[in-house]
């Protein structure tokens, strides 16, 4: 082993990481190992990599990401609960050389928000949408959301969802992966090396298709709810490989460019 | 043959001691401290520094962005 000091390692000229310059300073109120922190610092990655901090407008949600906008150094709106895609398409409309995103968790996106979603995706909207589904309501303690899995137990179905009383879980990419106003729907996770930058490529290839003008891009991001779920951090990201992974598989479920699917092409200008 | 070594430099007192990145570190370089910092979390640290090849894996996957990366060709 050669033989150098740790102090001769930590020098200005050997830095190769760092946090990245869309983020703020302020300390984010997430819990311990939330998979919100990680998600917010590859969107900040690809935006300051993609030269685009003075174009690029996000739409927080209601929910444990609510206030997104402290930590992410450009332009915001916060919309009401579930209505951040309404907001998107009117940003987006109105300044089309910006880059648009939503930041939307399951019970926002996938509950109250539902109409809102499959609307703004049916008709197209080029926008980016991030949904970071953690299959709970982080925000208010941990009650079912449409995206529980089967068995699991949340503060509302504390002996486990089930189907006969509580319905099914909602794949609700599969069926915006339907839409043919649709371009790109992938589902990723960040609780690995490996995971966070197979996700940090589709965020980057969501806001690239802005440019594009091929239609909505959708990224979920399979995450943790440590708090919601009653788990360390590490026991979360194990329990999530083990259970979510089965029900929500990672991969893309549409590329329509990739594919030469006609649907996309009747919006490129 | 080139070898790297590489350190890392972990804001203690933000962090949150999740301990994800004990886990994603390939070499086994982090450990959670037995103290904790002003927030009462066991914050992380280089246990083993001479493994750490600077690959960047922790500070990736650490949700608050604490840790920074330092890597150098010996
Ligand atoms: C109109 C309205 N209804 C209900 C609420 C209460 N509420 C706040 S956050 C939330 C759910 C958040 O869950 P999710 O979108 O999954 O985000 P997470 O906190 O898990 O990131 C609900 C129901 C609200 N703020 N406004
Ligand atoms: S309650 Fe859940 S989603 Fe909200 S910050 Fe805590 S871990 Fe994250
Ligand atoms: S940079 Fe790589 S080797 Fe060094 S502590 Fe982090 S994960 Fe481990």
């Amino acid at each position: 082993m050669a033989d150098i000091e740790i102090k001769d390692i930590i020098k200005k000229e050997n830095l190769v990481y760092s946090k990245s310059k869309i983020l703020t300073d302020n300390e984010m109120h997430y819990c311990p190992g939330c998979s919100h922190g990680t998600s917010h610092k590859l969107v900040a990655e690809v935006i300051e990599e993609m030269g685009i901090q003075e174009k690029t407008i996000g739409i927080s949600p209601v929910g444990c990401s609510v206030l997104a906008y402290n930590y992410l150094d450009i332009d915001w709106q916060q919309a009401a609960h579930g209505r951040a895609p309404a907001l998107a398409t009117a940003a987006k409309r109105l300044m089309p050389d910006h880059f648009v995103f939503t930041y939307q968790g399951d019970g926002d996106l996938a509950s109250i928000g539902t109409a809102e979603i499959l609307h703004a995706c049916n008709r197209g909207e080029n926008i980016t949408v991030i949904f970071v589904n953690n299959a709970i309501y982080g925000m208010t303690g941990g009650q079912m959301a449409p995206t529980t899995l089967i068995g699991m137990p949340t503060a509302t179905s504390p002996y486990g969802r089930e189907a006969a009383l509580h319905g099914f879980p909602l794949k609700i990419t599969e069926l915006i992966a339907q839409l043919p106003g649709v371009a790109y729907v992938t589902r990723q996770s960040v609780h690995t090396p490996a995971a966070a930058r197979k996700a940090k490529k589709a965020i980057r290839k969501g806001f690239e298709n802005q440019e594009k003008k091929i239609g909505t891009s959708f990224i979920e991001i399979v995450s943790t709810c440590s708090s919601g779920w009653k788990l360390s951090p590490v026991a979360s990201n194990q329990w999530m490989e083990e259970h979510m992974f089965k029900f929500y598989p990672l991969g893309d479920l549409k590329d329509a460019e990739r594919d030469n699917e006609a649907d996309y092409k009747k919006y490129i200008e | 043959m080139a070898k790297v070594r590489g350190a890392i430099v972990v804001d203690i007192e933000k962090c949150k001691g999740c301990g994800v990145c004990v886990t994603a570190c390939p070499t086994n370089v982090i450990q959670l401290a037995k103290q904790v910092n002003g927030k009462g979390y066991n914050y992380a640290y280089m246990e083993n520094p001479e493994a750490c090849t600077g690959c960047a894996n922790c500070a990736l996957v650490c949700p608050d962005t604490v840790i920074e990366v330092y890597r150098v060709k010996v």
